[in-house]
């Protein structure tokens, strides 16, 4: 891909993923201190969150746009701090994104798939 | 001696600007750590509660407070470009810098006097 | 308050980027500006300085140097604004250039960059042809208009920190030139500009960190004309518009 398309998509992507996030993460903060607020315990959160379809598909969500934002941000900074060499970027890009797409994947499984264990 | 050239850094949107940088950084880098914890739920609410419990001390209570006011101020500040790039010019964007970190500081103290 | 010292201790940059300051004494004037200051060092004390200036007024941008970690017009910074707590004056070269000597700064990458920004502008007809009639309150003329005043002085380029990170970034200053040409109705040359801005190294490099307004002496704002630009090349993109370069 040219790179004048790269960087335009690059740029859309993480704008559009932030515009994205900004909502979920006022219901994530707001979620924190809710649960913080009530003191509760690990069984009580999993319990409200089990298997809800509506909690699945906000988290999935969450961690696919955070994935794409955080991989893009990281690869700015790299390329600002680190290296301009675009092989050494796009490592840091897919790499990052993959990890916590991965990782995030699963925590979400964890969380609020039914009976997971 | 070494030539002194970033005197322009004493200006604060630049540190409105950095802030919002660091922030992302460490919640990058946070992320796969908190995704982890969570999937500690895979083997049972006992896992993922005796690991919660070990979060009762003070220290770890310090830092998720700073993960908040990290969260909130990557939010505001990223909000405040949203707008920059999106919406009319107005002087009112550095004002609005400031704004974000002084809400984000806020929501960090609430939420450590909540925990602690 | 304590009385004003009579005597200026200032540290001037020797050399090229390896060099070192050199300390010298100076008298305190009343009214006296950094370029006043220089001016005196290479009459009175070292004619051997090399700096740069012209119209000593504040309209032509040569005498931009380093005052005490800034980028400033020197001709118009006085020494009493810049001397806030103690009495020592540190001047350099204009920053993110390459140092030819002491304060002299060479502004041929600044330029360079400029061109390939596409800071030129395409002319679409010719003489013969009748004028463009272009409303001055038209949006886009607005908008150039308020953009143009800038003079090249590279202050804006010298505070940019994403030009001292990003060798190849285009900067305040050529990215704010291109915008004007954007919003230049005459001007035959958008297409292959849009290009030159929305490559590596172009608008999407800025990170709005602003630096580039607060420094600009002419008031001017590259920060906004870049986010215009940013959304010229989001909605080429998503036009279909913004064609792959030619490998």
């Amino acid at each position: 891909m040219s790179s004048l398309r790269l960087t335009t998509r690059l740029y859309l992507l993480q704008r559009l993923t932030a515009a994205i996030m900004a909502p979920l993460i006022l219901v994530h903060i707001a979620l924190i201190f809710y649960a913080t607020h009530d003191g509760l315990t690990a069984a009580e959160i999993l319990d409200r969150t089990r298997g809800s379809t509506l909690w699945f598909g906000f988290y999935q969500l969450f961690v696919i746009s955070a994935a794409i934002h955080g991989a893009i941000g990281l690869r700015s900074v790299a390329k600002d701090w680190v290296t301009p060499r675009p092989a050494a970027l796009h490592t840091v890009m897919w790499l990052s994104g993959l990890a916590l797409l991965l990782l995030g994947t699963r925590a979400v499984i964890a969380v609020i798939a039914p009976g997971a264990h | 001696m070494a030539l002194s050239q970033t005197g322009h850094r004493r200006n604060a949107l630049w540190t409105a600007a950095f802030i919002h940088r660091i922030s992302g950084v460490l919640l990058a880098l946070f992320l796969p750590f908190h995704f982890l914890v969570l999937g500690l739920a895979l083997e049972g609410e006992g896992a993922l509660g005796g690991f919660l419990k070990w979060t009762d001390s003070p220290m770890v209570k310090l830092a998720e407070a700073g993960l908040v006011f990290l969260l909130a101020v990557h939010l505001l500040g990223g909000i405040r470009v949203l707008a920059l790039e999106n919406l009319r010019w107005r002087e009112a964007y550095k004002s609005a810098a400031m704004i974000a970190i002084a809400i984000s500081l806020g929501l960090g103290a609430v939420f450590l006097f909540q925990v602690i | 308050m304590p009385a004003r010292k009579s005597v200026l201790n200032v540290n001037v940059w020797r050399g090229r980027a390896d060099g070192d300051y050199q300390s010298f004494d100076v008298p305190r004037q009343d009214n006296q500006t950094v370029l006043d200051v220089v001016t005196y060092i290479q009459r009175h004390l070292d004619p051997t300085l090399s700096y740069r200036f012209a119209c000593r007024v504040g309209v032509c941008g040569s005498c931009a140097m380093t005052v005490n970690g800034r980028p400033r017009w020197t001709c118009r910074t006085h020494v009493s604004r810049v001397m806030t707590g103690g009495d020592r004056l540190e001047i350099g070269p204009l920053g993110n250039l390459p140092v030819i000597k002491d304060l002299a700064a060479d502004m041929r990458p600044f330029f360079d960059k400029w061109q390939r920004a596409g800071g030129k502008f395409e002319a679409s007809t010719d003489r013969h042809k009748p004028m463009a009639a272009i409303a001055p309150d038209s949006p886009k003329r607005a908008a150039a208009s308020k953009a143009i005043e800038c003079i090249n002085c590279g202050i804006c380029y010298a505070a940019c920190d994403s030009v001292r990170w990003n060798p190849d970034y285009l900067g305040p200053a050529a990215l704010n030139r291109a915008w004007t040409l954007q919003n230049d109705e005459r001007d035959a040359g958008h297409a292959a500009r849009l290009r030159a801005v929305a490559a590596d190294g172009g608008c999407h490099s800025c990170h709005s960190h602003q630096s580039c307004e607060a420094h600009c002496p002419a008031n001017l704002n590259p920060t906004e004309s870049i986010v215009g630009l940013k959304r010229m090349t989001v909605q080429a993109y998503i036009r279909g518009e913004l064609e792959a370069e030619v490998e």
